[in-house]
């Protein structure tokens, strides 16, 4: 049974997403202290950045809503955004970690109001919907994001714009000469949920992301389809603006491919098949195009394959496509062989989504302790320290809090036996 | 029904890389990316299921593999590193080795009949012979006619110094090594085929 003194342990969360938000607060309401730590401005990981979810296909906004508020409402819990851990010492139940937060330069006096984006002129590329759009230099992700306070470009805080919006903001929330400082804290366990990135599709050359405009990832067609991404949720080409009605999906983009990532991610089926409906949804004169090895709709998903298999407008090419090409009106053409019948194939499409897969960040830039964590080849925790989520493995959200919430309690664990 | 996997293995253990064959997984890559696709009657895809399936007649009389120019395309995208065009030229001797080739199959008559005596002859490759007689393989009058057919390319070739028209006289340097080494090949080749 948890003591009084084990209770006041703290236990660390490194990553916001879904996974770490789980593990957080499933420690937390259990009687636990919670340090979470996550390196972005606002909470949420790659779940907020989808448009709606597998296999209901219900906002993703409510699921971390809840999860939100069961955050604020929890006094044992502290969050650290824009933050990351430097160092870690010691051993489980008696760790000191050092940690480094990085300036948000608006505080948490911030009330959402928007007045200071208004009067900003510089804008970048917005890496919340991967560079599609351009957003101010001073923002919020979007109009859900949590914690709600606005945070400010670094480079643009140097300049002297920066200083003349700090003095327009009501709720005297900017401070453009704001610091980085290092805070150390004593935990009694660490739970990594760090997440994942999507592949990087430029790597695939023979499919010309990058080179060819009406190429895109299933991570940039959330965005495309979301009412808070850069069309506000209209489906249309980068090149022209023209409506995406004929749109082709390719499985195994840099997946199970020895050139690229070796591994099945998991999910890019089912993300495929989710946003099959997203076209078919918006446009009802549409014709959507999957492109697949085998389709994997692991777990209890066959049904929902089952259901987009239903929709006679969806087609199902079996043939992982050799190459695209692009014609003279800006259509990508898919180049392949039909493996069921043997015949060559060269399809022009208005918009192709390339279904990329997931790379851990864990190993790559995490700093997973790797003298204590051990990886497979590909850089997911497979031992030594606790991971949840896709730190772990690529995997969907169910499963991710599956997990998150196993880890939540081996790190009540340490935090017992230890404490 | 079956599988008689006597064939797959003959190939698995006899052909050049034919092991290989087994890693397929029936995508579909290798058969998009082969520029030649359109004249080859099954993919290497194809191919290498038929392997599997135990279809040796089709595969060994198949023209396939005697079509791959070597271009690599389908090695360096083949999700599973399969060595695509090591394997097609594999299957091709393995054919000839097997004696199934028909002796009139283009390729094969070129490689045996022409590209063979032509480098052995003189340690090099002389081009001018090398078409020559490639040209007049089924006698005179179909030599002038695809001399004719091919004149703008021979021309072309010609202005862009791929092409010497000077047949190569005499022998490489160190012509007796290259024979010793040829010697040698055959010898460990004869051995190779014995044991199996
Ligand atoms: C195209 C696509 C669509 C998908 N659609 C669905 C769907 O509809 N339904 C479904 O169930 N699943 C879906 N998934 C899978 C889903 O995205 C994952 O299951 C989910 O994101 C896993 O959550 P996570 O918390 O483990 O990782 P992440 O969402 O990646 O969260 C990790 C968090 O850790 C933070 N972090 C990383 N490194 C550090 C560090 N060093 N320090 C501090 N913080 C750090 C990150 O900033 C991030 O906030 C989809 C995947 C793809 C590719
Ligand atoms: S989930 Fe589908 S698309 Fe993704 S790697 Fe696995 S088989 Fe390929
Ligand atoms: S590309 Fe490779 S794995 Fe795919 S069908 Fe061809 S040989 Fe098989």
């Amino acid at each position: 049974m948890a003591d009084a003194h084990a209770a006041g342990q703290t236990i660390l969360v490194v990553g916001g997403g879904i996974s770490g938000l789980t593990t957080a607060v499933e420690a937390a309401e259990t009687g636990y202290n919670v340090l979470l730590v996550e390196k972005d401005p606002q909470l949420g990981g790659r779940v907020a950045q989808h448009n709606k979810y597998f296999p209901k296909l219900c906002s993703p906004v409510c699921g971390l809503e809840i999860n939100f508020q069961r955050i604020k409402n929890n006094p044992r819990i502290r969050y650290l955004t824009l933050s990351e851990v430097e160092e870690i010492q010691g051993s489980e139940g008696n760790y000191t970690v050092r940690i480094r937060k990085n300036p948000r330069f608006v505080t948490e006096a911030c009330t959402g109001c928007g007045d200071c984006a208004a009067v900003c002129t510089t804008e970048v590329a917005d890496p919340f919907n991967f560079g599609l759009n351009k957003v101010k230099a001073i923002r919020n992700n979007h109009a859900m994001a949590f914690p709600s306070w606005y945070y400010m470009d670094p480079a643009y805080a140097k300049t002297d714009e920066a200083k003349q919006v700090a003095k327009i903001c009501p709720a005297g929330a900017i401070q453009p000469d704001m610091e980085a400082s290092v805070i150390e804290e004593q935990v009694a366990a660490v739970v990594w949920a760090t997440g994942w990135k999507p592949y990087d599709a430029e790597k695939i050359l023979p499919y010309g992301f990058g080179q060819y405009a009406n190429v895109t990832t299933n991570m940039r067609f959330e965005r495309l389809a979301s009412v808070y991404g850069p069309t506000g949720g209209k489906i249309i080409r980068p090149s022209d603006g023209k409506e995406a009605k004929s749109v082709a999906f390719i499985q195994c983009a840099g997946s199970r491919d020895h050139n690229y990532l070796p591994f099945c991610s998991r999910v890019c089926c089912l993300a495929s098949m989710k946003q099959a409906t997203y076209v078919r949804d918006q446009y009802p004169d549409s014709k959507v195009t999957v492109f697949y090895i085998d389709l994997r709709a692991m777990d209890r998903y066959e049904s929902f394959l089952q259901k987009t298999r239903e929709d006679a407008n969806i087609s199902w090419i079996k043939s992982k496509p050799a190459r695209i090409e692009e014609d003279a009106n800006g259509n990508p053409v898919v180049i392949g062989e039909n493996t069921l019948t043997g015949e060559r194939y060269a399809m022009p499409f208005d918009l192709v989504v390339l279904a990329t897969g997931m790379e851990p960040h864990s190993a790559v830039d995490a700093k997973v302790p790797s003298d204590q964590a051990s990886h497979d080849e590909y850089g997911f925790v497979t031992g030594g320290v606790l991971a949840a989520g896709c730190a772990a493995a690529p995997t969907d959200v169910a499963s991710s809090v599956q997990s998150a919430t196993a880890m939540a309690m081996k790190a009540i664990h340490a935090a017992v036996k230890r404490g | 029904m079956a599988y008689d996997l006597s064939f797959a293995k003959d190939v698995y253990n006899k052909s050049e890389m034919g092991h290989w064959i087994k890693m397929c997984m029936q995508c579909g890559v290798c058969a998009g990316s082969c520029p030649l696709r359109a004249h080859w009657q099954h993919s290497p895809r194809q191919l290498f299921q038929m392997v599997r399936a135990g279809k040796r007649d089709e595969v060994l009389k198949s023209s396939d593999m005697w079509m791959c120019t070597s271009c690599y395309n389908c090695i360096v995208r083949c999700p599973r590193e399969l060595p695509i065009t090591h394997i097609i030229h594999g299957l091709a001797r393995y054919a000839e080795t097997e004696k199934a080739v028909d002796p009139m199959q283009p390729t094969r008559r070129f490689a045996v009949e022409v590209f063979w005596k032509n480098i052995t002859a003189t340690g090099r490759v002389g081009e001018a012979m090398l078409t020559m007689r490639l040209y007049f393989q089924d006698g005179i009058g179909a030599g002038i006619q695809r001399g004719l057919e091919m004149r703008d390319s021979a021309l072309g070739m010609l202005k862009t110094r791929r092409l010497n028209p000077i047949p190569f006289r005499g022998k490489i340097k160190g012509y007796d090594g290259f024979t010793k080494m040829l010697a040698k090949a055959a010898e460990l080749e004869a051995k190779l085929e014995n044991k199996a």
